[in-house]
């Protein structure tokens, strides 16, 4: 019964959510956030990867701001050194990207927890030397100036309000994709793996398989967010995907919930406007307030904020309809 | 490369290499005890070097006495860090463990970094260094030149090295963690409580991270991320001794080193110093490599 109300629920909040962000860019509607709600939607996508990551293998990601950073600086470099068109450049970092992350996670997947995390942790650091140090390539610590816009054919995406729907028709696209793979044969393989391992091995499922396939999709996906990330600020630079980005990131899918596709959204729209609005007037505070968020949820809520908030509401709403069925 | 570039490359990464080893001893004490990785281990390094500079430089504090306190508080926040986060998460999982220590790391960054921020803008820098234990002139051996401050390090892991194994050899608590590390179940079944254990492993590991914060900083400098970097590397020095031995996790901390001053000491052509930090994360990649097979049967056993 839960479970199908979960999935009813799943779909019927494609609908409200579609409406919602079709009128979110304009003034009348909620404002001046376009510039907001563009971040959000690139930083969704990169959360989403992690959510799935965390709530189907158990491992969590520590350089997820890596896989974002080579996507920006592989769109950079591409478009601005070699005149490569940008959805070529896009998609040529994506791949590139997803190579790379099959290569760490079938060298690490073969292990639990903890080794995956300290490897992304060293490789998140370490992506971020090469950033400063391959000065022909990515010119050091001044970053790439003059990366062009995204446009289809004369339509250019050059306001605001254009940037906008091409992210988020990007980052709906990445939820319908995951959720896709969710259900799928993958999906049910990864839900067995993390109900039992050994009994998901015992009937043929290969767990270290599955769990690299997440791991580099995860990657694609932030690659992929990074590209468009490139494509929105036509500048990267070192600094913006270092350890605390990764954090972050994984501060987003703790509050969006572990293995929730649309709790991601929730997660990350959370932490945009906690870091920039809250945290901007308080001045500094945001590794103390990430830090209490990320021990307080693991320990009061460990599948995560959204997904424990959803459970307990469904929980509550089931036993309200039990009871009206027995008067 | 010369005699003299061998020596002092030798020398500093001894020095470099110790304080991989104190980091990499608590993570492997913690982990034999609790079977927790716990990410928060540099920043007690980081907390032991900060806190030294700041009691003798901020608030006056003869020297000896802060270096003391410096330890003696990194030590509190380590036995804080498992009775306020990790024994509430009782049944937590792997991932649930990781986020939380990784919390208290950027919590504990976050902490020093807003507690002192006005301190670090008078000073001019957030990169702080506490004065040296003894003189700054340089000792020479064999065209080499040796800062005291080098020769403190070492003697302090050597003396550390060598109070730890009798410390878990000869006394009480020693044994009984050895024990608990053996075996959970078994021990607390002959009356060692695993909680009391957890919690002495924590604030050990912590109390072991500020040492080594305290006879380092005056060498590197310190600042609000160092810790970062050194726990990387302490990690590796403990993925090298497998979580288990202590003997190779000091040997892979040194190791490491003196691997990274040969890196940035020598002269590699287009590859500069700028790499040396990544070092590390090549040494892991190559231990969990050799030791995988090994690390995964370990795992399955536990």
């Amino acid at each position: 019964m839960l479970a199908r109300l979960k999935a009813r629920g799943a779909y019927l909040a494609i609908a409200p959510l579609l409406v919602l962000v079709v009128l979110a860019p304009f003034d009348w509607f909620l404002g001046d956030y376009t510039t907001l709600l563009i971040f959000m939607g690139i930083h969704t996508m990169v959360t989403v990867g992690l959510c799935l990551l965390m709530g189907y293998t158990g491992q969590v990601s520590l350089g997820q701001a890596a896989f974002y950073g080579l996507g920006a600086y592989g769109s950079a470099i591409l478009t601005t050194k070699y005149d490569v068109n940008p959805w070529l450049a896009m998609v040529s970092a994506a791949a590139i990207t997803g190579a790379f992350a099959y290569i760490v996670g079938y060298l690490i997947f073969r292990l639990k927890g903890n080794y995956l995390a300290m490897a992304t942790l060293g490789l998140g650091l370490v992506i971020v030397i090469l950033f400063e140090q391959l000065d022909g390539l990515t010119n050091g610590v001044r970053g790439i100036t003059g990366i062009p816009r995204l446009s289809i054919g004369d339509f250019v995406f050059d306001t605001a309000f254009r940037r906008y729907f091409l992210v988020w028709f990007f980052c709906l696209a990445t939820l319908l994709l995951a959720q896709n793979m969710v259900r799928s044969r993958t999906g049910r393989a990864l839900r067995a793996i993390h109900g039992s391992e050994a009994a998901a091995e015992s009937i043929g499922v290969n767990s270290a398989q599955f769990k690299v396939k997440i791991f580099v999709l995860g990657a694609v996906f932030a690659s992929l967010a990074g590209s468009l990330y490139a494509h929105n600020v036509f500048y990267v630079s070192p600094g913006r995907f270092g350890f605390l980005f990764s954090v972050m990131l994984v501060v987003m899918a703790v509050i969006g919930g572990l293995a929730s596709i649309w709790g991601a959204i929730f997660g990350t729209a959370v932490v945009r406007l906690l870091s920039d609005k809250l945290l901007i007037e308080l001045g500094g505070w945001d590794m103390i307030i990430y830090g209490l968020i990320l021990i307080a949820v693991m320990i009061f809520v460990p599948q995560g904020l959204f997904v424990g908030l959803r459970d307990t509401y469904e929980r509550w709403r089931l036993r309200r309809t039990r009871r009206g069925a027995v008067t | 490369m010369s005699l003299d570039l061998i020596v002092q490359s030798v020398i500093s990464g001894l020095s470099q290499g110790s304080v991989y080893a104190l980091v990499g001893l608590g993570f492997t004490i913690v982990f034999t005890v609790t079977g927790i990785i716990n990410f928060a281990q540099g920043e007690f390094v980081m907390l032991g070097g900060m806190l030294s500079w700041v009691f003798f430089r901020l608030y006056g504090v003869p020297q000896v006495p802060a270096l003391i306190l410096a330890v003696m508080v990194a030590t509190v926040v380590g036995a804080l860090l498992y009775l306020l986060a990790i024994r509430s998460a009782r049944k937590a999982s792997v991932v649930s463990l990781i986020i939380i220590t990784i919390g208290a790391s950027i919590l504990i960054r976050g902490i020093v970094s807003e507690i002192w921020r006005e301190d670090f803008v008078r000073n001019g820098t957030d990169v702080v260094r506490p004065p040296y234990f003894t003189g700054e002139n340089p000792l020479h051996f064999l065209g080499a030149s040796i800062e005291p401050q080098r020769l403190w390090i070492v003697g302090t892991t050597i003396f550390v090295a060598i109070a730890l194994h009798l410390f878990f050899s000869y006394t009480m608590v020693g044994k009984a963690l050895r024990a608990s590390s053996v075996n959970r179940v078994g021990a607390s079944l002959s009356g060692i409580n695993p909680r009391t254990m957890a919690l002495i492993a924590f604030a050990m590991a912590a109390a072991l991270g500020a040492i080594g914060g305290i006879v380092v900083a005056p060498q590197n400098t310190t600042y609000v991320e160092a810790g970062l970097m050194l726990g990387l590397n302490g990690f590796v020095a403990a993925a090298i001794g497998g979580f288990r031995s202590q003997l190779l996790t000091v040997a892979g901390g040194i190791g490491l080193g003196i691997l990274e001053q040969f890196a940035i000491r020598v002269d590699w052509g287009p590859l500069s110093s700028g790499y040396a930090d990544a070092i590390g994360l090549v040494v892991l990649v190559l231990v969990l490599l050799v030791r995988s097979g090994k690390l995964a049967a370990q795992e399955r056993a536990s």
